[in-house]
């Protein structure tokens, strides 16, 4: 293969999500009347911002070369827990559902570094340990909030007319981005990634940055909860399956691979967008009537494209380990 | 009991005999055992046939999951799609034998087909996973995440989310049978942990899977054929995962794609964790998942039984996975 056709599928490879995510906001300019209307973007981007918070701590997990299985039981927690402080006013119920996943976040950090057991492993068991507990402080039903306390503001309220949880999203990815660009602890995180080994006799902390790490993704897990909560006006024990596949999808189709040592914070958020905007898709579908489409239909188009996403991804790695 | 686990290369340490070294060893029998004698003694009607059936029944398709999962954590592995599986098996018996798929000549070749060709359709999607994991060297957790997410999906297509109620006792025979007072799940469920231990101890193949989680590239270097290996051991995990979900729906008189093996891939995977196979590959024992799935099932009944919350017993699940992994780890220091 000749150095042009290379730097190309590189080029593909790197960029392939925002050409597809552009690709995907063209088709539903073109196809639906109101799908860039104000109302359409800032509901997607209102019931995204939970997936992106979850999804930027695992794309910092899987760039270490781990895994965070219990975001989606840490986020029903964190839903739970400020649910339950929601009457006692906003800053209570948003830090007792941060607190919740810092605590989660803790036991994963504590048992992948100190114990040393994989956190494919662990994390396992502290998506069980995180659910069950969601169960037991809910009695097995969603906890209401409470609408006199202002809290549901932070799920549905808007600050200079766009999405409260939408600018947290955003601030959160903008300090994510920082921070792993041009930070010591976000150079350790890639170096980690790329050889843990290495890194420790560099003389890097790599237990403490990644013990940080799965404390940033337990941390930002139980606020996607908080605003799970007050968006939904209920804490949710049950809520919450699947999204760890969800955010682990976003990551990987935004090019980050889970082997770790490479990943990008922004391209974890065309991801994010990407699968979001596939549903937004299928619903204006269903909406329209054009097709008959089930709801059942949705997660076969989900995996297909997963599908689709990781097979060019294998391909286009292939040919670059052949070339080089 | 050192013939339970297959190690490759053996392992040669002499054998020492202190404590702990019995506690790692030995730590999921033993656990077995207090849990039944401390049941014997706190809990009412324990040594009941009633007691052992419920067990029996309810631990069946998480060992029969297992085993397949065992085989494929062996290779260095994992299988996210079991569940999923499940429900697709679940969801073709009824339409097959309900003769909603196409029309019956006989009841009895409804029957048949409803056994067979699941199973054969969860075996090509697990010759799908590996496919993928080995011709597009997409990682397993990856590969098989593809059908987690779209098989249950698949399965409520065929059947429109709709559950299916039958009563049809020849069918059933898989789930509700009895061959000498014993449920034919169990004596199925033994067969297959014998089976299945027996092949990974003794053949070539159960050889060839743990040396390819020793160390893929030495034993690519070898001369194992690594991409077929690693195939077959998708393949059986997905046709053993269809066999469960036939007994799950025939056990419930009823298939619902939705409920269908959810989960399943988490109990499977943390049966094989406590049961002692290596994580990492390279170190596999059937038994121990056997083992390991009855202890998770028994602390679960223990605290259902003794009145504690099905939720604190998802806590008490998670504590025993994390302290089997780390005894594990002691052994291997």
């Amino acid at each position: 293969m000749n150095t042009t056709s290379l730097r190309i599928f590189q080029g593909i490879g790197r960029y392939g999500v925002l050409i597809a995510l552009l690709a995907l906001i063209v088709f539903g300019w073109l196809r639906y009347e109101n799908f860039l209307g104000a109302f359409n973007v800032l509901s997607v981007l209102r019931y995204n911002s939970m997936f992106a918070l979850v999804a930027l701590g695992m794309c910092f997990v899987i760039i270490t070369g781990g895994i965070d299985l219990s975001v989606g039981s840490t986020a029903a927690l964190g839903s739970v827990v400020a649910a339950l402080l929601s009457p006692y006013g906003v800053l209570p119920g948003l830090l007792g559902g941060l607190a919740a996943g810092l605590a989660v976040g803790a036991c994963n950090a504590f048992i992948i570094t100190r114990l040393g057991i994989l956190p494919f492993i662990t994390t396992l068991a502290t998506m069980l340990a995180a659910s069950g507990c969601a169960l037991l402080l809910a009695e097995n039903q969603s906890v209401s909030v409470s609408y006199e306390s202002g809290f549901t503001e932070l799920g549905q309220g808007d600050f200079l007319g766009f999405p409260i949880p939408a600018w947290m999203a955003l601030f959160a990815y903008l300090v994510g981005s920082l921070v792993l660009n041009l930070t010591s602890f976000g150079r350790t995180v890639l170096a980690i990634g790329g050889n843990e080994d290495a890194a420790r006799l560099m003389g890097l902390p790599a237990s403490r940055v990644k013990a940080l790490v799965y404390l940033t993704s337990g941390g930002l897990a139980g606020l996607a909860g908080v605003i799970l909560a007050a968006q939904f006006g209920a804490g949710q024990p049950i809520e919450g399956v699947g999204w760890e596949l969800f955010a682990i999808a976003a990551v990987v189709v935004g090019g980050t691979l889970l082997t770790g040592g490479v990943g990008s914070v922004g391209s974890t958020l065309a991801g994010v967008l990407l699968l979001g905007l596939i549903f937004n898709i299928l619903n204006f579908e269903n909406g329209l009537g054009w097709i008959s489409l089930s709801a059942y239909w949705q997660s076969v188009i989900r995996g297909a494209f997963l599908l689709l996403v990781v097979a060019i991804q294998a391909r286009l790695s292939m040919r670059t380990e052949e070339a080089a | 009991m050192a013939e339970t686990a297959t190690t490759l290369p053996p392992a040669q340490r002499a054998p020492r005999l202190d404590v702990k070294t019995v506690l790692t060893r030995h730590g999921a029998w033993i656990a077995l055992v207090l849990l039944i004698l401390v049941n014997l003694v706190i809990t009412p009607n324990f040594a009941t046939w009633q007691t052992l059936n419920v067990n029996l029944t309810q631990v069946c398709t998480i060992v029969i999951v297992g085993v397949g999962m065992t085989l494929v954590i062996a290779t260095g592995g994992i299988d996210l799609s079991v569940g999923a599986l499940m429900a697709i098996a679940g969801a073709l018996a009824p339409l097959i034998f309900l003769g909603k798929l196409f029309p019956l000549p006989h009841p009895a070749i409804g029957i048949a087909l409803a056994f067979v060709v699941p199973v054969l359709v969860t075996a090509a999607l697990g010759w799908f996973n590996g496919w993928l994991v080995t011709r597009l060297r997409i990682q397993p957790i990856i590969a098989t995440l593809v059908l987690f997410i779209a098989g249950r999906g698949i399965a409520q297509v065929f059947t429109n989310g709709n559950l299916q109620v039958f009563n049809l006792p020849s069918f059933q025979f898989i789930g509700l049978g009895r061959v000498f007072g014993i449920p034919f799940q169990a004596i199925l469920m033994v067969v297959i942990v014998a089976a299945a231990a027996w092949m990974l101890r003794r053949t070539v193949f159960g050889r060839q899977i743990l040396a390819i989680g020793g160390n893929e590239r030495a034993a690519r270097l070898a001369g194992i054929p690594v991409t077929s290996v690693k195939q077959r051991v998708y393949l059986i995990s997905g046709l053993l995962s269809g066999v469960a979900g036939l007994i799950v729906i025939a056990r419930n008189s009823a298939a619902d794609a939705n409920l269908v093996g959810l989960g399943m891939e988490l109990d499977a995977i943390a049966a094989v964790a406590v049961g002692g196979t290596l994580l990492t590959g390279g170190r596999a024992t059937v038994l121990g998942t056997l083992v390991g799935a009855l202890i998770i099932q028994l602390v679960r009944y223990t605290l259902l039984a003794n009145g504690v919350p099905d939720a604190a017993a998802l806590v008490a699940k998670a504590v025993i996975i994390v302290l089997a992994v780390w005894l594990q780890r002691q052994s291997h220091r």
